[in-house]
């Protein structure tokens, strides 16, 4: 399959994504959900905005699949984040990653999640109850 | 010619614009057009300078020429990263 990236503003739907990479071939998917969570460096968070260069981070997520199918030989990937403000508890990002055995399908869906935060164009702002501020490094 | 700047994240909030068209003299490199930026935004200087470059959707390096409809934009540090300001990211493409 080809892989599928989504860059979203609405809910992400975990159960279309590991349907979308379900086959006859796959024994293992391996699913990674980053959710927002209400503490960061000693701060209440109440909720996060994600900003996304959208164009690059498409490409971008492209080539890190692409990284990981040649490194692994995983061929069915689906990657989704999603942008705007979200609320404690709902998703972020998504990365399902189906193989024929699962070694390969952790390997690859952590180097994708990994890979993903450190160079794609994506950005998050924490708003805690004592100010907001873009989180860096 | 004239480059396209796009601005996101805190970059976006403080100069208070999403894009925007220069027009700047042939050869400019990316410094160039971040020195431009800097002048007509001084208070962007500490994160940009933490910044990293993407043209036409690529990372570059700062020595990079600039040719005519390129679109620049500085990437601030990203909550994951660990990207190092400055520098032409060893991942790029």
């Amino acid at each position: 399959m080809e892989p599928l990236i989504q860059l979203t503003h609405t809910p992400l739907d975990r159960d279309a994504l590991v349907a979308a990479v379900s086959h006859p071939s796959v024994g293992g998917i391996v699913v990674f959900e980053g959710v927002v969570r209400d503490h960061a460096r000693g701060k209440r968070v109440r909720y996060l905005e994600y900003d996304v260069y959208e164009e690059m981070a498409q490409q971008q997520i492209g080539t890190i699949i692409a990284e990981a199918q040649q490194r692994w030989g995983v061929e069915r990937v689906a990657v989704a984040h999603r942008f705007g403000r979200l609320e404690i508890g709902e998703t972020a990002v998504i990365i399902v990653v189906a193989s024929p055995h699962r070694a390969e399908a952790f390997d690859a869906c952590r180097y994708i999640i990994d890979t993903l935060k450190a160079t794609v164009p994506i950005w998050k702002k924490e708003v805690a109850t004592d100010g907001e501020e873009w989180v860096e490094g | 010619m004239n480059i396209r700047i796009r601005y996101f994240a805190s970059l976006r909030e403080i100069s208070g614009r999403s894009d925007e068209v220069l027009t700047v003299p042939a050869g400019t490199t990316v410094s160039a057009g971040r020195a431009l930026v800097l002048e007509r935004y001084p208070h962007l200087k500490s994160i940009i300078e933490r910044c990293v470059y993407a043209v036409n959707r690529s990372y570059m390096s700062a020595e990079t020429v600039l040719c005519d409809g390129d679109e620049l934009v500085f990437i601030p540090p990203m909550g994951g990263g660990n990207l190092v300001a400055g520098e032409g990211a060893p991942w790029s493409h």
